[in-house]
């Protein structure tokens, strides 16, 4: 298939998210037709499957793959169903991917990979990663971050995002000999940014609180809800309890026995349903896991920036000594203590020729340190104007989603409390025949 | 006669039910008494708490707050209620006393409104002396002296309002049964001063009456009893059946109760959770303090829903987990009758001396065999009844009052919906199919 453009053109499109009507609560969020790239394809993580190989060590291990399948938009309309390209690929592989575009656009939010654990889990789910839940909830989850990238106007036009969905074959090699390893910053150069920047935009200083905030409030939702479920799975299972003893209690009963054998039914049937409800609320708890780990993203840009502030900052701070080295020199005033200084002081003046020397070393430094600190701040400036177009795309996408989301807990909340009347309206029925 | 009991129920014409001298007529004719149902279930007070509870006093009201089945007349014409708690304090010791009020149309009563202040004890000798007299009817059971699994305080509110539900259930039971509500001894619990009641109760057959009951009865047990018939027999597979049915009854709800108070504890968290959220947002603020809400409201109806199993369904099934044992000790006592019937029969056969008296003791016993068979057989018959109506009302009253509770859970979530919809056919974003 063409590539629309040769280049890695910023493409900051249309950014209204209309959504589509769909069975799938977490597609329902998304699919923003307006992207080159979902105009052209669709794409879909169709199936898992379990693997066993040898690793880098030569171990045996098992692992599942994923299997992607992408297809051509017109083909639906044209009637036909051809069978779409498809190829495998691991979680790790869409790790590497994730990183690629992490450290290609830091200024991005980038979409959030689903857990690679099972954290927040109440005592019915295993934590194990091969449960067939687990395995299954992810599967929807790469799907999810697959088409969040698609539905991006910047990130849709990657080509390694490209390739990953097409090729199968050397992708990897792909991703490394792009270098971008070597572009990641250090954690400890991060770090040390975030504690010694002296000026960073507000709005991101802003945008970083309210990210540890998110993560905060959410992390403690997910945690409630996994206890509640927990409870509440045990409620209704208790009640199967009765089901057992209404049966038993039926076989010595003459009149009382078939009010009391139907309602145990129903008792049996209440028990069960806790499974579908609480089915529904882990994809509830998804939905807002994947802000959860949104949050991770968005911070990461706001320590992007305080970064390349810092850097900004670094460069503009040694262009201002490097002159007043120049200053000091020129004049022969020495107005700040310097080891040189002493020791010239020590050890006798210089002379004419290595001041000359030193003047003209300084005057190319300053001119390079000016060089730099234009650099540097045309970065900056690019990074807060595109960052912060792209944090206001994410936020009105957040508020849309998770609106969303609150509202189909509402639906599932109903949904549960529906079931539970009819049940016990049958129940009453049973019992009033005892 | 002053403040006659009148209702829509009570015929005009209707006398009091004249109470029989010979009571085996009265074993023979015993039928089905429709209008037992009415007082199958508790009365609450409508405001819940204990010490200002102040029961409405007028029958009409009271037959009101039951649902009737379909029976043609009401002959009830004694009303029993067991209210309005109250401490007192002695120098020995500190006790809880109930109010309980009588009204009736029987002739054998001197007035037709009566009001008594009873304590637990003085139940207890009640139920003592009608077992005494009849030991082979099913009496309804007390509650128990206090809870020790429930580490209930005796003066607890809650434990005081539970008792007096129970001990109002049981004089009913009583009032409604055709042997015991015409018992000399409970007209007088109804009815005597508190002085009066005291030098009754002292009047009973004596320690060493009592003790020979005892010995006889042990020495029955220890005989046994050889030919059993059959339906007696089936009784007690069946009542050791019942037992451990309603046993584990009482105990699945327990469990749920706890179940669901456990749930409560973590959910209740939840509201915050969601309300703490909101104020990081902005445009998310308002439907995030909205869902706050939401779920504090469904929790304070949870709360009120174990409330309910708490109040209503289990103390039922606590109380014929507490007849099983009733049943356990009557079919015991009639087995003792019948061993004590057997023994003087082999005796008559083995002994030359005495046969005269022995003959008129075998004579006397066999009476109270056939008596006693005979009103266990009919009581039997009217306790499987009233077990069926109270146990069918207390579970269709516990679903009923789940649906209820999920009705309104539902009607909190609608509401949600409902804000956001508008909120969003405002806005003209989100589409909702």
């Amino acid at each position: 298939m063409a590539d629309s453009g040769s280049e890695d053109i910023a493409v900051i499109g249309n950014t209204d998210l209309t959504p589509s009507e769909s069975e799938n609560n977490l597609k329902n969020t998304m699919a923003e037709k307006g992207t080159s790239l979902l105009k052209m394809m669709e794409i879909s993580v169709a199936e898992a499957e379990k693997r066993t190989g040898k690793n880098a060590v030569n171990m045996q291990e098992t692992y599942t793959v994923y299997l992607i399948e992408t297809r051509p938009v017109d083909a639906a309309s044209e009637g036909t169903n051809p069978v779409p390209d498809s190829l495998w690929r691991r979680y790790s592989e869409f790790e590497l991917l994730r990183n690629y575009l992490l450290v290609t656009y830091p200024f991005l939010v980038v979409p959030p990979l689903p857990e690679k654990r099972a954290e927040f889990v109440w005592h019915k789910l295993s934590a194990d990663n091969m449960d067939p839940d687990f395995v299954e909830r992810r599967r929807v989850g790469l799907e999810n971050f697959l088409l969040r990238v698609a539905s991006h106007p910047d990130l849709s036009s990657d080509k390694i995002f490209y390739s990953f969905l097409t090729e199968e074959n050397g992708w990897k090699e792909t991703v490394f000999e792009t270098g971008f390893q070597a572009k990641a910053d250090s954690r400890l150069k991060a770090l040390n940014a975030t504690f010694r920047v002296k000026n960073p935009d507000k709005r991101f200083a802003e945008m970083k609180h309210y990210g540890d905030e998110l993560q905060s409030v959410i992390s403690q939702l997910l945690r409630v809800r996994a206890r509640a479920a927990d409870r509440l799975y045990g409620v209704y299972k208790v009640h199967g309890n009765y089901g057992r003893v209404f049966s038993e209690w039926s076989a010595i009963e003459k009149e009382m026995g078939d009010g009391l054998q139907s309602a145990g039914h129903h008792m049996d049937a209440y028990a069960a349903s806790v499974d579908d409800i609480l089915e529904e609320e882990e994809h509830y708890a998804d939905q807002l896991k994947e802000y959860l780990f949104y949050a991770d993203a968005l911070r990461a840009v706001c320590r992007k920036h305080e970064l390349t502030q810092y850097e900004l900052e670094m460069a503009a701070q040694d262009l201002t000594s490097k002159k007043q080295q120049r200053e000091e020199l020129a004049t022969g005033m020495i107005r700040t203590f310097s080891l040189k200084g002493m020791t010239s002081k020590l050890f006798g003046q210089e002379t004419p020729e290595q001041r000359e020397a030193k003047l003209k070393m300084l005057e190319t430094q300053i001119e390079e340190g000016e060089e730099l600190v234009k650099e540097r701040n045309a970065e900056c400036e690019e990074f807060v104007k595109s960052a912060w177009v792209d944090i206001e795309r994410f936020k009105e996408q957040k508020d849309h989603d998770l609106r969303e989301a609150l509202i189909s807990y509402a639906i599932m909340q109903i949904s549960m409390c529906k079931k539970g009347i009819q049940v016990w309206n049958n129940a009453k029925e049973c019992f009033s025949k005892m | 006669m002053s403040g006659s009991v009148v209702d829509n129920t009570v015929s005009p014409g209707n006398s009091s039910v004249a109470i029989p001298t010979d009571i085996s007529g009265q074993i023979l004719d015993l039928d089905e008494d429709d209008d037992l149902e009415v007082f199958s279930k508790d009365t609450t007070p409508t405001d819940g708490s204990s010490f200002n509870a102040s029961m409405q006093t007028s029958p009409a009201s009271m037959i009101n707050q039951y649902k009737f089945e379909e029976d043609a007349e009401d002959t009830k014409d004694i009303f029993v209620t067991v209210d309005n708690p109250e401490s007192h304090v002695t120098a020995i010791e500190t006790y809880i006393t109930y109010r309980v009020v009588t009204k009736t149309t029987r002739s054998e009563f001197d007035s037709s409104e009566f009001e008594v202040r009873r304590r637990y004890q003085d139940f207890l000798w009640l139920k003592g002396r009608l077992e005494e007299a009849h030991p082979t009817l099913i009496v309804h059971p007390l509650p128990e002296k206090f809870v020790v699994k429930g580490m209930v305080e005796r003066f607890n509110e809650d434990f005081i309002e539970t008792r007096r539900r129970a001990l109002h259930r049981f004089l009913n039971k009583i009032a409604e049964h055709p042997i015991f509500s015409s018992s000399e001894d409970f007209k007088i619990f109804l009815t005597a001063p508190s002085g009066e009641l005291s030098s009754h109760k002292k009047q009973g057959p004596g320690f060493l009456s009592r003790m020979g009951e005892t010995v006889k009865a042990v020495a029955a047990a220890v005989r046994g009893v050889r030919n059993r018939p059959l339906e007696f027999t089936e009784m007690q597979e069946y009542v050791e059946a019942f037992s451990q049915k309603i046993s584990s009854l009482d105990k699945v709800t327990q469990r749920i109760v706890r179940e669901q108070k456990e749930y409560l504890e973590e959910v209740k968290e939840s509201g915050p959770a969601y309300a703490l959220w909101s104020q990081s947002e902005e445009e998310l603020a308002e439907p995030l303090k909205n869902v706050a809400g939401c779920v504090d409201r469904c929790c304070k109806e949870t709360e009120e829903q174990v409330k309910n199993l708490n109040d209503h369904l289990i103390p039922v099934l606590h109380e014929y987990v507490l007849c099983t044992d009733t049943l356990k000790a009557v079919l015991r006592r009639r087995d003792n009758i019948q061993a004590d019937f057997e023994a003087k029969t082999e005796a008559l056969a083995t002994k030359k001396a005495d046969r005269d008296t022995m003959r008129d003791d075998l004579d006397k016993a066999e009476d109270r065999l056939e008596w006693a068979n005979n009103a266990l057989k009919s009581d039997w018959t009217r306790w499987q009844k009233v077990m069926r109506t109270d146990l069918r009302s207390a579970f269709v009253d516990t679903a009923e009052r789940n649906v209820s509770y999920y009705e309104k859970c539902l009607a909190v979530w609608e509401s949600f919906l409902h804000s956001q919809r508008t909120d969003a056919e405002g806005n003209g974003n989100v589409d909702f199919s």
